[in-house]
């Protein structure tokens, strides 16, 4: 843990350097219009997101990302022994990864997984 | 977690036997090479891009500074510390500036745990050209990976501007999805190494590299490490005909400059990690393998090995960068969900059912063909199913296309009658005006 | 639009000072009723982002303002705004006599600046009632530098279409080979873009020795290049998956929005002027209308592809056609003096001719000194000869009131018309697809806003 502790320091500390150097070397001229956020040469127009509300379908994705984490987290340590579960373990597996399956195809039918 | 952890050390009684005995300056001497390594290879690779890129196009690329133009990267950066730091006014500003540091420390530290060769001595102490290792060594870099997007999604979301916000979000999604193909690729070779230590798993590749039996795996993982690093033809998150520069548009000056250091440190990442998992490490190829009975893969030869690796993996990037236009963001995401999750999934159930039966002391043929018959025929009867669906569809098209065009429409010009191979003209009656008027 | 300009300036440095209160000049562009548009979302209670795409965007060719609502990553309502590249190009031609005003209108489709020219000399000579006059040679060398022209054209639309959607390597190629249609641009006229080499009466000089060879040497080769660029795109899995059914526009849609060019012959109408409309010869020349049926983006790909073979023919039988003969009406009252030289600068001067009439003939000075400075009178009446510019239809609807200026020259420029269509190519898709889809019409904001 130290090691990557010290590594941690290392690139945290150049980052940081990096970004307070950054701001100090740089000229520095005031102008209103710098201020401005980029919208392609044009006065920023007013934006629902502000008001903190985004589309549904990227929450979609984070929850089929959650479901499909956690179908990862048990196929790690499945796979890490699996040598010593043999065919108990196989079975097991087969049975999860179908049960998974199901939401999937469930999923992929109702229309979860289309991005248009 | 604790299933986890205790699978991990029931496989592998002491995954870091070797690790943990460095005295305080080797550590240190370790940690301050990969991260000069890191940068180094940055600046290099911002370099090599473009002149390899640039052959590919045939121009030279950047050749002034220096040599060859090889300190190119190195003069960006100073280009762009002189710059000044324009912060927008309307950004959520601490975020905004933790961003940048938070997409760059987690690609550093992943690079803790790849062996980049065996024992060696170093001052009178024997040590891994590591800088250590965990029980859950893949799953360090995973995790290391997933927290790299929160500094490109807080980027975005700071930003508090439409084409930051959309990259962060494109960004965020792209990563997760990829994340679970890339996560499923690496289970096949955790079923062949029975470890998640990154030591071991090079170890267990003396004979034979995974990236032979697990075909399938390794080129899954090439396409998610792509996707993972926001690359071409994945860099959606920052597509510059779409989203301008995407999460980073609003950076400038070195804070900038860390959202791209990141990039190439992750992108490093990745091919070390696919070099690790998949083509046996630090250790030699083949035919070189042979010679003096292994004499090349003691030593400091596996350094060469190893970033000889690498470097192929790198040079890929670039060439797909050169090669390949972007995709769509809904063809994206269907590649990753509905074509590399799926087969990942059965894939890994087959390399199960293999290594069972081959545990079980069935030959190898025995155990191809208890796994590979029930494939083959769900494979060919899935093939009939296609063929007959496609060819219906195929009938319902040509139907859709032969019907007459629509009458009375709009009208279309009579055209004069040369052999041009257009369809015919409809609505005859309509037509003239709008030629007459052409004639003034 | 209103232009709200606020001006804060200050002694010193131009882009701003070290506080508040010394901050420079600062401009700001808003734009009238679109302002409204956008406030008109309700910034609270929607889940839409409205985004402005352009005027200042790496992909839309200039300074196009695409204002796009976006739900996720579909677009639900695409405007666009156009106007940011206004140089008053047609004004000024009524400044300027009616030669000079080639060099006005040939700086509006910057792309294809000679089907510029061509349209607006081809109206002037209608009016003038000397078409029958135009030498042989004349119309040859026009279609000459015509089709390598839209060589040319369709080859920055091919590269900054291509790296639009991301591809980087077919760019640099297509810039490669346009950069050897400018530099034979550059023997015949003197420059590499902007001519103003075509005249009303015939063209500002003759090809210099060696740009026939040049000409020669490269249709090979160009031949190969085209190959090239097939290879690198049509087959290309990534390329297909996002032109195809991408941008879908039928050639009833396409009459309805007054659509022409490759958009329309993609959409499987064989409409071209060069066949229905011919001037200058064009339908004595062995060519065929490119057409395709899927009027997707792809189709319109393939039909720019494909014209570009079919010019390369068109170049080779002009090529062959090339008989010795005079490059300007005989008409005196018209043709500028003859034996211009043109000069380094690209202008055309001849010490000579001027010494010689200076020295010998005060009625020559006089008419040469009348026709420069003054130029010709162009009977009253108004004139519209259209061409197939590479964009499509594009002509010149010149009017003259008798005068030796335009009374009034409008230029129907196929990117203005063809932008028209811009919504109903992209809503409904993604914002990829805007992309893809307004690449697919290859507007040229010059042209566009004149």
């Amino acid at each position: 843990m130290i090691p990557i502790l010290i590594l941690s320091i290392f690139s945290g500390g150049f980052a940081i350097f990096s970004i307070v150097a950054g701001s100090l070397s740089g000229p520095k001229r005031f102008n209103r219009a710098k201020l401005e956020s980029y919208e392609c040469g044009i006065e920023p127009a007013p934006q629902a997101f502000r008001g903190h509300r985004l589309p549904v379908k990227y929450y979609l994705t984070a929850m089929l990302f959650i479901v499909f984490d956690i179908e990862i987290v048990f196929l790690y340590p499945w796979a890490v022994a699996f040598n010593k579960l043999g065919m108990f373990g196989l079975v097991e597996m087969i049975l999860f990864i179908a049960t998974v399956f199901v939401v999937y195809a469930y999923v992929w039918r109702r229309g979860g997984l289309e991005w248009d | 977690m604790h299933l986890l952890a205790a699978a991990a050390t029931a496989s592998n009684e002491n995954p870091s036997g070797v690790f943990g005995n460095d005295p305080w300056w080797l550590t240190l001497a370790k940690c301050a090479v990969v991260f000069i390594f890191l940068v180094l290879t940055t600046l290099l690779m911002i370099w090599a891009e473009r002149r390899v890129i640039g052959r590919m196009q045939a121009r030279p690329g950047p050749n002034r500074v220096g040599p060859f133009g090889v300190v190119q990267g190195l003069a960006d950066g100073i280009k762009l510390a002189l710059k000044e730091d324009l912060v927008p006014a309307i950004v959520d500003k601490p975020l905004y500036i933790l961003a940048p540091v938070v997409a760059a420390i987690p690609a550093f530290l992943s690079f803790a745990v790849i062996p980049v060769g065996p024992v060696v001595s170093i001052g009178g102490h024997r040590t891994p050209l590591q800088i250590t290792d965990l029980p859950v060594a893949v799953l360090f870099i995973l995790a290391m990976a997933s927290v790299g997007v929160y500094g490109i999604v807080l980027a975005g979301w700071s930003s508090q501007s439409p084409y930051p916000l959309l990259g962060a979000l494109r960004s965020a999604a792209q990563v997760i999805s990829y994340e679970v193909a890339m996560g499923l690729a690496l289970a096949g070779v955790f079923l062949y190494s029975g470890s998640l230590s990154t030591s071991q798993i090079v170890g267990q590749q003396a004979k034979l590299w995974y990236a032979l039996p697990l075909i399938p795996s390794f080129i899954i993982y090439l396409i998610a490490m792509v996707g993972e690093t926001n690359r071409a033809p994945f860099d959606l998150p920052e597509a510059e005909s779409e989203l301008v520069a995407g999460f980073h548009t609003e950076y400038a000056s070195l804070k900038f400059a860390m959202f791209f250091l990141a990039e190439y440190v992750n992108v490093t990442t990745v091919s070390a990690l696919a070099t690790t998992l998949f083509l046996g490490g630090w250790r030699a190829p083949w035919p070189l393998s042979l010679i003096g009975h292994g004499q090349l893969n003691q030593g400091w030869w596996p350094v060469l090995w190893w970033s000889g690796k690498v470097f192929v993996l790198l040079f890929c990037f670039i060439w797909i960068r050169g090669t390949l236009p972007r995709l769509r963001y809904d063809q994206f995401m269907r590649l990753g969900w509905k074509v590399l999750i799926p087969f990942s999934l059965v894939w890994i159930l087959v390399v199960a059912a293999f290594r069972e039966l081959t545990n079980e002391h069935k030959t190898r043929i025995e155990s191809l063909a208890y796994v590979g018959i029930p494939i083959v025929v769900v494979v060919l009867i899935w093939s009939f199913v296609a063929e007959a669906r496609a060819n219906r569809l195929a009938r319902e098209v040509e139907a859709e296309a032969s019907l007459p065009p629509r009458d009375g429409g709009y009208p279309i010009p009579i055209l004069s009658g040369h052999a041009g191979g257009g369809r015919a003209p409809v609505a005859v009656a309509a037509a003239t005006d709008s030629t007459e008027v052409l004639d003034g | 639009m209103t232009d709200t300009y606020e001006s804060t300036y200050v002694e010193g440095d131009p882009y701003g000072g070290a506080s508040p209160e010394d901050e420079g000049r600062v401009f700001t562009v808003g734009g009238g009723d679109w302002e409204d548009l956008v406030e008109s979302v309700d910034p609270l209670e929607s889940e839409r982002i409205v985004v402005n795409m352009g005027p200042q965007h790496p992909s839309t060719h200039g300074v196009l303002r695409l204002v796009l609502e976006l739900e996720g990553e579909s677009v639900m309502q695409t405007r666009v705004v156009i106007g940011y590249l206004h140089t008053g190009i047609e004004k000024n031609m009524e400044f300027r006599n009616w030669t000079q005003a080639v060099t006005f209108i040939t700086r509006c489709d910057y792309l294809s600046p000679l089907y510029n020219e061509a349209t607006y000399c081809l109206g002037v000579e209608r009016l003038l009632g000397i078409e029958d006059q135009i030498p042989e040679r004349v119309n040859v060398l026009r279609v000459l530098v015509l089709e390598l022209q839209r060589i040319s054209s369709h080859l920055v639309w091919l590269g900054t279409g291509g790296m639009e959607l991301g591809a980087l390597t077919p760019m640099l190629f297509s810039f490669r080979e346009r950069e050897r249609i400018l530099k034979i641009f550059e023997m015949i006229t003197g420059l590499r873009m902007n001519h103003a080499y075509i005249r009303p009466g015939g063209v500002a000089q003759d090809i210099p020795p060696g740009a026939v060879d040049a000409i020669r040497e490269f249709i090979p080769e160009m031949y190969r290049r085209v190959d090239e660029y097939e290879d690198l795109l049509s087959a290309n899995p990534i390329w297909i998956a996002r032109t195809q059914g991408v941008g879908y526009l039928d050639t009833e849609s396409c009459m309805q929005l007054g659509v022409t060019g490759p958009l329309l012959r993609a959409s499987g109408l064989a409409w071209d002027l060069r066949k229905e409309m011919p001037v200058m010869g064009y339908d004595t020349y062995d060519f065929d209308v490119v057409t395709e049926t899927d009027a997707d983006c792809y189709a319109r790909y393939k039909v720019r592809i494909n014209e570009m073979r079919e010019s390369l023919r068109i170049v080779e039988q002009a090529l062959d056609r090339l008989r010795p003969g005079p490059v300007m009406v005989a008409d005196k009252k018209i043709a500028w003096p003859a034996q211009l030289a043109l000069g380094s600068d690209g202008l055309g001067n001849s010490l000579d001719h001027i010494r010689t009439i200076m020295g010998t003939s005060m009625e020559a000075l006089i008419h040469h000194f009348k026709l420069v400075t003054e130029g010709f009178r162009v009977p009253a009446g108004q004139a519209y000869v259209p061409l197939e510019g590479p964009r499509g239809e594009l002509g010149a609807h010149v009017v003259s009131d008798g005068g030796t200026r335009p009374y009034r020259v409008h230029l129907r420029d196929p990117g203005f018309v063809n932008l028209q269509a811009t919504p109903a190519l992209t809503e409904g898709g993604m914002i990829s697809d805007v992309v893809a889809s307004v690449a697919s019409i290859d507007p040229v904001m010059g042209g566009v806003d004149r």
